[in-house]
């Protein structure tokens, strides 16, 4: 399981990474590889404001279909629309090419609520434990 | 001999387990006198006596295949080829469920993969599912679709006054507490300028039909094009007679995104009302968002065809509480019934068909407008379907066709007094192929002894 020690997470396998002002979010490496080969991602749309814990979109994988959270509250200023047509770059670089949204943050603070890579690595291996 | 298969002390159990006395007890809040009615039946019959009785009972009604029949308004009497009904008839298909279990179920998929393209190619569509249950549900699901494609941040939906009536209910009963706003009106006389000004940015989708309900066509050339460009995008849905495309262009080449139906006209026969048949096609890029079941060819891993379940509304399996809809397939019969039937007719016997039903329309539409007293409003072309105008009330008129003339039955056009108040004394005739030229001119004879 990779782990990006640069940004945070929620126990719902989503990351929100700091970039200037701006929240950029994704799912984490583990959803992806839980979820095998993506073929679709539904999201939402620019300018859409949106709360800490909304479903924001629709990850679909050949197997399973998930819905994925909002780690932080904000305004939605860009979405990754390349994964349109390249859904998989979530499964090539879930960190990475593979960013969903970006965000304008609505409260920053709400950033010291989420998971560092160790508890989201406790959190990972619970869910593991219990399977 | 005893259907029952519980016994007493069972029965016992039962009620202890609930903390009831007896059977009777589960039944108190029932009034009294209702509990156990004294019911007039007759002694019993033997098989051979049943089917006697019943087959004179049937022979009471009057049967649509046998007298002129002139009545549509959304469900036609057409010709059912034989071997529509042998194909559907046989053990492999006959049964009561559609199997999706690609191993042991590659005719049903073949069937629905081909009843799938067979319908985008009348339509002129990219993607079409494995049916709905008939026209009104498959225009409720349109506009559930297009709430959907703008997630359900536009609540408006324009419906054209004439789209068929009965669809107009089942939208807002499939629509209710959703916190749409349906406009348009009843009003047919509303033209399709002022409907499309009733489109905005704030409009899911503006629902038309041609030939609508009274019959008439419409020009849809670039109607698709102003309404995506004034309702940014506001998706234009169609509903068609599927047999009119025979001879019409597909509303697919117009620019329409969702388009459907009323497939009874595809084989089905009357059927006393149902089962029918509703038929949905859209653009691909919208196939997500689309309710019902896509089949799709493939191979297998040997490299030998094979047909599969593409995409089912991923809902309906993983994340059903956020299911949009809950149709599957409708009946799988009725869709194989209409694949029989477009692939015993193919394009040049669907073309014939519509072409017969638009020149019968035409020459019925001739000799009624002939008789004193009626006449047919031509404010539109007509496909096979044309409102007359006449000198008394509808439903009398029928009751003439029917009973007042000796050695004659006919039934007569639909009564849109029902559905428009305002529309008294016109009646809505449909002609199909079944009509012969005999028939038609039956007909006229009769409208011309009502006048005497």
């Amino acid at each position: 399981m990779k782990l990006d020690t640069g940004v945070r997470y929620l126990e719902t396998h989503e990351w929100a990474r700091k970039e200037g002002g701006e929240i950029v979010v994704g799912i984490t490496d583990y959803a992806q590889s839980t979820l095998s080969d993506i073929v679709y991602v539904e999201l939402p749309e620019v300018g859409d404001t949106l709360s800490k814990g909304d479903q924001f979109g629709v990850v679909e994988s050949v197997k399973a279909a998930a819905d994925v959270y909002l780690p932080m509250s904000g305004k939605v200023v860009a979405v990754n629309t390349a994964l349109e047509d390249t859904p998989e770059m979530v499964n090539e670089d879930a960190f990475g090419e593979g960013w969903m949204l970006r965000l304008n943050p609505a409260n920053p603070g709400e950033w010291d609520e989420l998971l560092d890579s160790e508890g989201y690595q406790k959190v990972v291996e619970e869910e593991e434990e219990n399977h | 001999m005893v259907y029952i298969p519980h016994t007493d002390a069972e029965r016992q159990v039962m009620l202890a387990a609930i903390g009831v006395e007896s059977l009777e007890e589960l039944f108190w809040d029932i009034p009294e006198k209702f509990r156990y009615p004294q019911l007039d039946l007759p002694e019993p019959l033997s098989e051979m006596e049943a089917l006697q009785e019943l087959q004179f009972l049937a022979g009471l009604n009057l049967n649509a295949n046998t007298i002129p029949t002139f009545l549509g308004a959304g469900a036609y009497r057409h010709w059912v080829p034989s071997v529509v009904d042998y194909v559907i008839s046989r053990g492999e298909f006959y049964t009561a469920y559609t199997p999706y279990q690609a191993e042991v179920s590659q005719g049903t998929l073949q069937a629905i993969f081909e009843y799938e393209s067979m319908i985008c190619d009348l339509t002129g569509m990219d993607v079409a599912n494995a049916s709905h249950y008939d026209g009104a549900t498959a225009a409720a699901e349109a506009v559930i679709q297009a709430y959907n494609v703008f997630r359900k941040k536009r609540t408006k939906i324009v419906l054209a006054p004439t789209i068929h009536p009965h669809y107009r209910q089942t939208i807002g009963t499939y629509t209710q507490g959703m916190g749409l706003e349906i406009v348009g009106g009843d009003d047919p006389s509303t033209t399709m300028e002022q409907l499309i000004e009733l489109v905005d940015e704030q409009t899911a989708c503006l629902i038309l039909q041609t030939p609508d309900f009274l019959g008439q066509l419409h020009d849809l050339a670039g109607v698709a094009d102003t309404v995506h460009a004034r309702g940014k995008d506001a998706q234009v849905v169609v509903i068609a007679n599927p047999i009119s495309l025979g001879l019409l262009k597909p509303p697919g080449d117009y620019g329409a995104d969702i388009v459907v139906g009323e497939g009874q006209p595809l084989g089905l026969g009357l059927n006393f009302g149902g089962p029918y048949l509703g038929f949905y096609a859209t653009r691909s890029q919208y196939a997500r968002q689309m309710a019902g079941r896509l089949v799709g060819k493939t191979v297998d891993i040997e490299g030998k065809e094979g047909y599969v379940m593409t995409l089912t509304t991923r809902e309906q399996h993983i994340r059903r509480d956020k299911a949009t809809s809950n149709i599957c397939s409708n009946q799988g019969l009725m869709a194989l019934a209409a694949t029989v039937y477009m692939a015993a007719l193919g394009k040049t016997g669907l073309r014939k068909v519509a072409e017969l039903n638009y020149h019968k329309a035409h020459y019925a539409a001739g000799v009624i407008d002939a008789v004193e007293g009626f006449s047919v409003v031509r404010r539109k072309p007509f496909f096979n379907e044309f409102v007359v105008r006449c000198p008394a009330p509808v439903e009398e008129i029928n009751a003439f066709l029917l009973n007042g003339i000796e050695g004659v039955e006919i039934i007569g056009g639909y009564d849109l007094a029902q559905d428009y108040p305002h529309l008294t004394n016109a009646m809505l005739v449909a002609v199909t192929e079944m009509n012969s030229r005999h028939e038609i001119d039956l007909l006229a004879e009769a409208l011309e002894a009502f006048n005497d």
